[in-house]
């Protein structure tokens, strides 16, 4: 019988286990219908979603995102996307909390930059600090910096989340030895958020040793989500099968792989 | 009638108004939705004994696709 690695290596966030290590975002699909199934066949259990404000009365049957992604069902992250102070960050995160009766995990990001989305690190260490005092688990998005990484991790962050390549830009690992260090010094999960682009790339920030990949416009603007979906997936146990085997050594000349001896003459 | 800010939206309301009866109002009664009031997180449970005032800035959020 095969063994099934994936039952003896679980991700452990905050005390919390789980199975798979891709977490998918719900934003940019076509519908409510392309996002279940997206997330579903992802098998992803951390999803994350956003935090806004309500229509007051203009469409009151709007269909409700917690409807198809159920916190019964699925571990929910909230995100602070499109916060820019460490204020509003807060804010969101307590509001997140009412909305999902006391939940604690949240998604930190701080923006820093319209253009290019790169977080504000300096907003990101005041509301981590405030959160976590306040009871938060944090999984923070952050730079690529290791110093930073580690800083946040000291604080008390449950998940420190360097980021690829900007949000939404599926550029890849743009810096996959800084990603390296920040692996070397880190003991709570390192988790690649935004950058994704393609299955390799998830693939290669696993073989790295990220505990897990975050993406979600990877999925939501494949030409067909699902598949798409899917193929992550597969991408990132595969990257993750890869890092534990433990790759073979790098050589600067051949290696036959066929026995030498008993060749015919 | 009192004047107040709902989502950064001016609404007038009969003063006995508590914030469920504003929600159910919204039709928002029945929706998971979380509610600040003046910067203050009210939980769900305080709702109806929380009396709106004149001024009052009202924020209603609710979970949306995010990545």
């Amino acid at each position: 019988m095969t063994p099934d690695f994936t039952l003896n290596d679980p991700l452990i966030i905050a005390d919390r286990t789980f199975t798979s290590r891709l977490m998918i975002g719900t934003g940019k699909y076509k519908d409510m219908e392309e996002t279940r199934q997206a997330i579903e066949t992802s098998g992803a259990e951390i999803v994350t979603l956003a935090v806004r404000r309500t229509n007051i009365g203009q469409n009151p049957n709007e269909p409700n995102l917690l409807d198809v992604i159920s916190p019964e069902k699925y571990c929910i992250l909230p995100n602070t996307a499109f916060c820019y102070t460490a204020e509003e960050a807060v804010r969101t995160c307590r509001l997140a909390r009412e909305l999902l009766g006391g939940h604690d995990l949240v998604k930190l990001e701080v923006l820093g930059d319209e253009k290019t989305l790169y977080p504000n690190v300096t907003e990101t260490l005041k509301a981590a600090e405030i959160l976590i005092n306040d009871g938060f688990k944090v999984m923070v998005y952050t730079s690529d910096d290791p110093l930073i990484a580690k800083r946040l991790e000291d604080m008390g962050c449950v998940a420190v989340m360097p980021l690829g390549a900007p949000i939404g830009s599926g550029l890849g690992i743009s810096n996959p030895h800084n990603i390296k260090l920040i692996l070397e010094n880190a003991q709570v999960p390192i988790i690649v958020d935004a950058g994704v682009g393609t299955p390799s790339d998830a693939t290669l920030a696993m073989e790295l040793g990220c505990a897990g990949v975050l993406m979600n416009s990877a999925v939501a603007h494949a030409q067909q989500p699902v598949l798409m979906a899917q193929a992550m997936r597969k991408a990132v146990e595969c990257g993750r099968e890869g890092y534990l085997a433990g790759r073979m050594p790098r050589k600067a000349y051949a290696s036959a792989s066929s026995p030498i001896e008993g060749t015919i003459s | 009638m009192i004047r107040l800010t709902v989502n950064g939206e001016t609404m007038q309301l009969y003063s006995t108004d508590n914030l469920k009866q504003l929600l159910e109002s919204l039709h928002l009664g029945e929706k998971r939705v979380a509610v600040e009031v003046n910067r203050e997180i009210i939980p769900q449970s305080l709702h109806q004994t929380t009396r709106i005032r004149e001024g009052d800035r009202v924020e209603i959020v609710r979970a949306i696709g995010g990545g």
